[in-house]
């Protein structure tokens, strides 16, 4: 079902933005202008995502070297530090069973908006997410 | 903020939940200045702390998280987590349904400190300090007396103070000393516990003057917060094959975020190794595993989680369903919330028994 978060100004790069759509709590991260949607939950104990910190990917192609890459697209959950791919919610440690639900997020006109009956200004464009 | 799961004791402690490890911070270095001599305040304000660990400023690795602590337990005014009662009642004993709850005061406790008369000041004055700010506030806590145990002497003094105070629940020791735990230079330590009937918890961590491993001085944090492991049990082989159980057989020993998947094969090997070995320690009159299995307890927090959950529940029948006690480790950033850091696999009055039964039956709450 389609949720319309919020005006696109509204959640600048960088940022995050929590709402809740269908009885989930959802949190939104733009990324230079790409937007991407996770259920505001770790995996693990339950904490809230969108409480954690944005940071970078620390990576290594072998042991003494490191690198800092995809800044700002990771989230870090404030109580144990485990890390999530904000595009994907996998996690790192171990993509394949531990991640967290990903939705998708897009922005969207309000003149098609308004046009499937969502009260939003014509004008602007919005942040929408699918739940 | 960060939406925890809505406030609710866990289902099944049925017997209370108690929590037998949350970490009180001061909010400054003053807080303490009431209950120290005007020398001791000095020495604190201008010399400060000196544990045994190079002269270094702060700990020997970043912690994962500032002041090692979850991102949320960090005050609404921005104060340290833990250093506000109110907050530290709203965020986690009233959202857990939390009944008893152990307070064991790390850094800046004096515990290790190089200088001996300092340590002792601080000790007394930490603990008068969970008292005036904690415990007689909050009905629901109790106190550790925190001792300043490289000097045992003066650390069963402290003991002898507080004993019969049922405000204090254990005597505090950390893991890392300068010594095996178990030599007889601690000996007054045990001797002052057992007469005052109360259990000493040791506690992860500590300042020993020695490197954390048994190699020498590690490159990561992950290396130190692994090491616990091996750092109980050498303390543990130690009061075992020194004689402590013998010596004081009412002694009850309680590990404290240490882990206890390691415990049964520690065990296993002191057993295997005992029979040929036993005229070098002739004062045993029982197999090694014996002593540990009726003199030490274990806390959950940070519990091994392995792939397989039917080797932990090995291990844990091990120790004894009656030996493990939950603990939280607030506001610590590797935190365990009740409800799911113990396994929904255990049969509902084993949980029972972790949440509440076993820390009522060994603290006497």
């Amino acid at each position: 079902m389609k949720h319309v978060v919020a005006e696109v100004a509204a959640i600048p790069a960088g940022a995050r933005h929590v709402t809740e759509a269908g009885g989930k709590r959802i949190v939104i991260y733009n990324l230079g202008g790409e937007f991407f949607a996770l259920a505001d939950r770790c995996p693990h104990q339950g904490a809230s995502l969108s409480a954690g910190q944005i940071m970078g990917h620390v990576c290594s192609t072998a042991p003494g070297q490191y690198d800092y890459a995809r800044r700002g697209e990771v989230v870090r959950c404030p109580w144990h530090a485990w890390e999530f791919d904000i595009r994907t919610g996998k996690s790192f440690f171990d993509p394949r069973r531990v991640k967290t639900r990903a939705y998708d997020a897009h922005v969207e006109c309000g003149e098609l908006l308004a046009a499937e009956s969502f009260s939003v200004a014509v004008e602007n464009s919005y942040v929408v997410v699918e739940v | 903020m960060n939406m925890m799961l809505a406030n609710a004791k866990p289902a099944s402690a049925t017997l209370g939940l108690c929590d037998v490890d949350i970490h009180p911070r001061a909010q400054s270095r003053h807080a303490f200045d009431p209950w120290l001599s005007a020398e001791m305040r000095h020495r604190m304000h201008t010399y400060g702390l000196r544990p045994r660990h190079g002269y270094v400023r702060g700990t020997p690795f970043p912690k994962s998280q500032p002041l090692a602590s979850r991102r949320d337990a960090w005050t609404p005014q921005g104060g340290s987590p833990a250093s506000d009662l109110a907050f530290f009642r709203e965020q986690h004993l009233d959202h857990y349904g939390i009944d008893v709850g152990l307070l064991n005061p790390l850094q800046p406790s004096g515990q290790g400190d190089t200088n001996d008369g300092f340590s002792a000041a601080m000790a007394h004055a930490v603990n008068e300090w969970q008292l005036a700010e904690w415990v007689v506030p909050e009905p629901r806590l109790r106190a550790s007396i925190v001792v300043p145990y490289e000097d045992p002497e003066a650390s069963a003094r402290e003991i002898r103070k507080r004993a019969g105070n049922p405000r204090f629940s254990q005597v505090l020791l950390m893991s890392r000393t300068s010594m095996p735990l178990g030599n007889p230079r601690y000996w007054p330590i045990y001797e002052a516990a057992q007469e005052a009937g109360l259990p000493v918890g040791i506690h992860a961590f500590g300042y020993s003057g020695w490197a954390m491993t048994n190699g020498g001085w590690p490159s990561f944090y992950i290396e130190e917060v692994s090491e616990h492991a091996t750092s109980c049990q050498s303390l543990l082989i130690s009061m075992v094959v020194e004689g402590v159980f013998e010596r004081f057989p009412r002694l009850k020993i309680v590990l404290i975020e240490c882990g206890m998947a390691w415990l049964p094969s520690v065990a296993w090997r002191l057993d295997k190794i005992y029979p040929s070995l036993r005229c070098e320690v002739p004062h045993l009159k029982r197999k090694p595993s014996e002593y540990i299995r009726d003199h030490v307890w274990v806390s959950t927090q940070p519990i091994e989680e392995p792939e397989r959950p039917e080797h932990l529940r090995d291990t844990m029948e091990w120790i004894g369903w009656d030996k493990i006690l939950y603990a939280s480790d607030y506001p610590h950033w590797d935190f365990d919330d009740p409800r799911l850091s113990i396994p929904n696999w255990l049969p509902a009055e084993t949980r029972a028994a972790i949440y509440g039964g076993n820390a009522r039956a060994v603290y006497g709450w």
